[in-house]
């Protein structure tokens, strides 16, 4: 009897669980448009609604994490300013998977039903997609601090990006290498099983062919963290490959970093930002990545104040320093407060309208944010964001101007 | 040159798939039923060993037993509390379950150590000068590939001679032909198969250990992977065939790297997998598995 008891219990936990990971699909389809207009608090500030999708937990969380933790950071500091914006948030889990966002978009709508909601995300392109054109057809406001394919903007005027477009990188590392006569034989490594990863390659190798850069060999791998990357290295020693563009997020790197001086090759390493992050992984050794090269919006260890102070109240937070993904989702949430400072008659929208007024304030070309990420960033109407990026070199583990 | 540089890549990426697919056969060969947890326990073995030696500063070999032990405990914790209570089940309920508890391991392990990839520190060195050159300068094997290949030998030797030889062993082999009747011969069946896992996690912590040593990275979903492909690998050598297991992953290993070096980087999962196919076709219980008829 007491075994069932326990059985029992285990048993109705497991499926409250269960329940909870897949709720909210009791409403899919408010009509769009017919959530109440912004409420008013007593000191007359409105309060929006900043619905955030992410991944916190599964195989891609640390980067969910980020752009969670860096948001609400902004989050308090914009609410502590006491201006006539006030904004309410509130982050779902998406596992990195797109059926997940779905839910956890439903979620949010359910739970600001009273008020006008932006969505804030997802932080992975593949949900990004689909959530993006849910809220193209819903009519709500979308700015993702870290989806960075085209796909994910294209053909849609109410999703914005605070990151760079990935095939952006690509090109930019190229012309960087080209300008600054960096090597004269040039081979990529990338992840043929992430969007990212082939974006950038497929760019770079693009401009590469058309600045006439001698690209002697490009290898892939698949999407699989503990593979073994010696024939890859292998095949870019022997055909003499002096520079080495590494389009990757840093675990891989890592461990191609760490073949590569198992095997004696140490040709120049460029990577981009999803390199960043590789000098903090726990017991990483710094030596690995001295000389490497990386393409990122964000540096933690930049002095101005904003990201001195930034960097601070996350470390307190949190107990590690905040990455570029981090700042991308601080910087989210300063742009749409400075987007809603400029609409007239805020307080009498609903989320459609809201929607439209920021679209267009955003969309305008004229609209410019000065973040953690980036001075005077602009957005082109399609979407994507114009900011360039700043380059970094490994000295004696810490990062430097190149 | 290149090509035994290549068999040595495939033999030590092997020799981790074989000493992960030892564990998955050990436990389908005793107690028929598919572990998918078995590749999470091998994170939490490689969690153990990663904490124990860099936040608390023990020897590589305090470690590996630290790791050995919990995961022991673990395992036949696993069993006693999820697989147990099923014994009677349907075989599909029974793996569903073990999907189940991985997925649960790997969430445990998100809330602990969180979703941040650490750099595992290898127990034994992996500096370029520490390597074994057989041809100076040429070719050379590290140190952590003969560690692994020689724990894989050793393993295997071992499983096969305690299997056939003690009395645990016959136990778990007559446990292995019919349950029933085993316990009509006297066979304590529950703690026959409680010894199973608790061998078949022992060898999950060495399998954790070793893996993060040769590639260092270490995340709560780091398991995962390489225990599909080992669980390939066993079924490829036959599985519930400890011989099998270890010829089942060195082989992996092998046509892997020689896919990956030879005709394309892009195809390498797909030819593996084709292989693997045509093998099954050909020889529908593995390399080495025995073909056992129903009897009706």
């Amino acid at each position: 009897m007491k075994k069932r008891v326990i059985a029992l219990a285990m048993a109705s936990a497991m499926t409250l669980g269960l329940l909870s990971g897949c709720g909210g699909k009791a409403d899919p389809t408010p009509t769009p448009g017919t959530s109440t207009p912004v409420s008013q608090g007593n000191d007359g500030a409105v309060t929006i609604k900043i619905g955030g999708i992410g991944p916190i937990t599964g195989d891609v969380a640390q980067y969910g994490t980020a752009t969670q933790w860096g948001a609400e950071i902004a989050v308090e500091e914009i609410n502590a300013l006491g201006g006539p914006i006030r904004f309410d948030f509130k982050y779902e889990d998406d596992t990195g998977s797109a059926d997940t966002a779905v839910s956890a978009y439903n979620n949010l709508k359910d739970w600001a039903k009273d008020a006008p909601l932006v969505i804030y995300g997802t932080t992975t392109t593949t949900p990004c997609i689909t959530v993006a054109s849910e809220t193209n057809a819903d009519r709500y406001f979308q700015l993702t601090p870290s989806a960075s394919s085209p796909e994910v903007v294209a053909g849609k005027d109410n999703v914005f990006q605070m990151c760079f477009t990935d095939p952006y990188l690509g090109t930019a590392g190229a012309e960087y290498l080209k300008d600054k006569g960096l090597g004269t034989k040039y081979a990529v490594i990338y992840n043929n099983g992430d969007a990212y990863s082939t974006g950038i390659a497929e760019a770079f190798l693009a401009k590469a062919k058309e600045l006439n850069m001698d690209v002697v060999t490009t290898q892939t791998y698949p999407d699989d963290e503990t593979a073994d990357y010696t024939v890859q290295l292998t095949a870019c020693k022997d055909a003499g490959a002096d520079v080495v563009f590494l389009p990757i997020y840093y675990t891989p790197a890592s461990l191609i970093l760490n073949q590569a001086k198992q095997m004696d090759y140490a040709p120049l390493f460029i990577g981009g930002d999803g390199m960043d992050g590789i000098l903090d992984m726990e017991g990483f050794d710094k030596s690995l990545a001295e000389g490497l090269l990386l393409m990122t919006p964000f540096s933690a260890g930049a002095e101005d104040e904003r990201t001195v102070n930034f960097v601070s109240k996350f470390q307190e937070a949190h107990g590690i320093l905040p990455n570029q993904f981090a700042a991308d989702g601080y910087d989210c949430m300063y742009a749409i407060y400075e987007a809603c400072q400029q609409i007239d008659g805020i307080a009498d929208m609903d989320s459609a309208q809201l929607c439209d007024a920021l679209s267009q304030v955003f969309g305008s070309g004229t609209f410019a944010v000065d973040g953690l990420t980036g001075k005077d960033m602009t957005w082109l109407s399609t979407g994507e964001i114009s900011k360039s990026p700043l380059i970094f070199k490994v000295e004696n583990g810490v990062y430097v101007d190149a | 040159m290149s090509f035994l540089n290549n068999v040595i890549t495939g033999v030590s990426l092997g020799s981790i798939y074989a000493i992960i697919a030892l564990g998955y056969t050990m436990v389908y060969g005793i107690a028929k039923m598919l572990n998918f947890a078995h590749g999470d326990v091998i994170m939490v073995g490689a969690y153990v060993c990663f904490l124990a030696m860099g936040n608390s500063g023990l020897p590589p070999v305090v470690g590996v037993l630290l790791a050995v032990l919990v995961c022991t405990v673990l395992g036949m914790v696993i069993e006693r509390l999820a697989y147990k209570p099923l014994r009677s089940a349907p075989s599909l309920a029974v793996l569903i379950t073990a999907i189940g508890v991985s997925y649960l391991l790997q969430n445990s392990a998100q809330i602990f150590w969180g979703a941040a990839t650490k750099t595992f520190t290898p127990i034994v060195s992996t500096d370029p000068e520490a390597r074994l050159w057989l041809v100076p300068g040429q070719l050379s094997i590290s140190y952590v590939a003969i560690l692994s290949v020689a724990c894989c030998v050793v393993v295997m030797a071992g499983l096969t001679l305690f299997t056939g030889k003690t009395k645990m062993g016959k136990a778990m082999r007559a446990c292995s032909e019919n349950k029933a009747a085993a316990q009509l011969m006297g066979i304590n069946v529950d703690s026959t198969i409680s010894m199973t896992f608790a061998i078949g996690s022992a060898l999950a912590a060495l399998a954790g250990v070793l893996m993060c040593s040769a590639y260092p990275v270490l995340s709560p979903t780091t398991g995962s992977l390489p225990g599909i492909r080992a669980f390939t690998a066993a079924v490829f050598g036959g599985i519930g065939s400890i011989p099998g297991a270890f010829l089942g992953g060195i082989l992996l290993g092998v046509i892997e790297t020689f896919v990956k070096a030879y005709i394309s980087t892009d195809l390498s999962d797909a030819v593996v997998f084709a292989v693997l196919i045509v093998v099954l076709l050909v020889k529908p219980s593995g390399l080495l598995g025995k073909y056992v008829p129903e009897k009706v």
